[in-house]
């Protein structure tokens, strides 16, 4: 029987300049899995994010996609599995917001096949699930802050992987466009079998829409689980800081003290 | 596709025939258009065929195929070095060129020669940039983009000693072929195949040239083998750079200005920029190369000025277009 993970972490190292991310990691993604990776600044998130999309090499351990090492498969084939949406976007040269979310599709054409009137359906409905619907034509250079790391979230919508890395989604976005995309996300995680895993810095937001954590403490350990993971102690040697649990009417909420 | 960019190539097409039938009926000799087709059919008199045929055809074709050329080879190397202001020649290739053919023609040797010389010193750059680039392993563009700079710069002094050796007669020619010259042009047979092939190769690319485009990480995430394409589009721009400084020197600006000239019209998918650039690199090579050699006739002024003389405004003048539209939509 095939297995059904979507990526396999053994014994994974990581390291970023002598310094170690991770070691012993052993992780298990799971369609309908969202998970958050929750850490300090440095404490190398970003790096075992790229780690585990494939675009940069573990220090030790092995990697598997539905039972395959992840280094055994071709780039396209990768970019079918594993989509990432990068923390910040450099656009070099002018684009269209279309032709961006349309970037997207490029994992499923073949070399000299060009974008087809499925594939623009695919990207224009996903620029309408970010809410970007009528910006079609408009040049990605004029679009704000926000409305750009919505493009990006549609381009990874288009991409259609069934596992979707986040660095830190919410980057820019105002606080209803935050629980639109959150809402968005693991509604379609949840819908289509996908699985998340978002690095985010805020922890209630984290709590209300994850159901699996992974904290990086940021000198190689690490704890994971769901919900019961995230208590005082842990969280204030992951962030260096005392933080207060507050129960409200939606369950708790933690505030800097 | 899009009605105006379908306009646009329509457009290029007709704007390349329109030059190149120019560049043949200018000049000394007066030649009408039906001169042209006696001449093609065979039933032209001995001075217009040898005008047409043996002068202005393989000049007209050296600047279309060389301007093409260098279009190309310098939306490739802005794409490769994800920066706008990159050109042909910035990773020092026509510095190599130059300094082989300066070397040509300090000797005193012309035609093949020069040619070889030319295009071995752009093959010898070309390799040394890529194995200092490529030393420690990882292969960063802003690596890439210092090593051929200071390469560039090194050739550049190699060159200001070649001229100061230079004896007086030799250091016009010389000083012509630095600012690109099409007076020592032959038909390009090896020009237009490595433009052929090179346009066959890059435009096949495309999609993933505009995904490398938004960045490396999001290009790698999305399938794109970025080591293997940057590899790939180094050799490529840097074959198609050497074979266009071979034919006609360093002309400058061509390189720099076509591909951003299309991409204010509106042209950003490499897939029909390329073949575009391509076009309007060639139709602007013969336009300046044509006005160089009848504006002052029978003086000729270097063909690099007039490149730039005519690019300058033209570019100005679509930007600011193009600013005032986006205003407009924006």
């Amino acid at each position: 029987m095939a297995d059904a993970r979507l990526l396999q972490a053994a014994q994974l190292e990581v390291s970023i300049a002598g310094h170690a991310v991770c070691r012993d990691l052993d992780l298990q993604i799971a369609p309908g899995d969202r998970w958050c990776l929750l850490g300090r600044n440095g404490a190398g998130k970003t790096t075992l994010l790229l780690t585990l999309a494939g675009l940069r090499p573990a220090a030790g351990g092995q990697l598997t996609v539905r039972g395959r090492p992840l280094t055994a498969l071709a780039h396209r084939q990768r970019a079918r599995h594993i989509g990432l949406l990068p923390q910040d976007h450099q656009d070099a040269f002018p684009a269209s917001v279309l032709e961006t979310a349309l970037a997207g599709r490029h994992p499923w054409l073949g070399a000299w096949q060009w974008e087809g009137a499925r594939d623009r359906k695919i990207a224009a409905d996903a620029l309408a699930a970010v809410g970007l619907a009528g910006f079609e034509a408009r040049d990605t250079g004029t679009l704000s802050g926000g409305e750009r790391r919505r493009l990006g979230l549609a381009t990874l919508l288009a991409q259609q992987t069934p596992l979707q890395l986040l660095d830190e989604p919410l980057n820019h976005l105002d606080i209803h466009q935050q629980v639109r995309m959150l809402e968005l996300l693991t509604q379609q995680a949840t819908d289509a079998g996908r699985a998340l895993l978002m690095v985010l810095h805020d922890i209630n937001l984290a709590a209300r829409y994850c159901n699996r954590f992974l904290l990086l403490f940021g000198d190689g350990t690490h704890a994971q689980g769901s919900h019961e993971v995230l208590d005082a102690n842990r969280l204030q040697r992951l962030y260096g800081h005392p933080l207060t649990r507050i129960d409200t009417g939606h369950g708790p909420a933690w505030l800097p003290a | 596709m899009n009605p105006r960019i379908l306009m646009l190539l329509a457009g290029l097409l007709l704007l390349s025939a329109t030059s190149l039938l120019y560049g043949l009926l200018s000049g000394s000799v007066a030649v009408r258009p039906e001169d042209l087709l006696a001449v093609l059919s065979g039933h032209g008199d001995s001075l217009q065929d040898q005008v047409l045929l043996e002068l202005r055809w393989p000049r007209v074709a050296a600047a279309f195929v060389s301007g093409a050329l260098l279009g190309t080879a310098g939306a490739l190397m802005q794409v490769l070095l994800r920066n706008p202001l990159a050109d042909p020649y910035v990773l020092g290739i026509s510095g190599g060129a130059a300094s082989g053919a300066l070397l040509a023609l300090l000797l005193g040797l012309g035609g093949a020669w020069l040619h070889g010389a030319a295009f071995g010193g752009a093959l010898c750059s070309m390799l040394l940039v890529f194995g200092l680039a490529h030393g420690s392993g990882s292969w960063s563009a802003q690596r890439l983009l210092l090593t051929g700079v200071v390469v560039a710069a090194g050739w550049g002094a190699l060159i200001g000693f070649l001229l100061a050796l230079a004896p007086d007669g030799r250091l016009r020619g010389m000083l012509f072929w630095l600012m690109g010259d099409l007076s020592y042009a032959s038909v390009p047979v090896a020009g237009s195949c490595v433009l052929l092939a090179g346009l066959v190769i890059a435009t096949g690319l495309g999609r993933s040239l505009n995904i490398l485009a938004y960045g490396e990480q999001t290009a790698s995430a999305l399938g794109v083998g970025v080591t293997g394409l940057r590899r790939t589009l180094y050799l490529l721009s840097s074959l198609l750079t050497a074979a266009a400084v071979m034919l006609a020197g360093s002309i400058g600006f061509i390189g720099l200005i076509v591909p951003h000239l299309l991409r204010l019209a509106g042209l950003r998918d490499h897939r029909l920029l390329l073949p575009a650039t391509a076009l309007l690199g060639g139709c602007l090579l013969v336009l300046a190369d044509t006005l160089a050699r009848t504006v002052l006739a029978p003086r000729q002024l270097p063909v690099g000025a007039l490149t730039a003389l005519i690019g300058v405004p033209l570019f100005l003048a679509l930007l600011n277009y193009n600013r005032q539209g986006l205003v407009d939509r924006g």
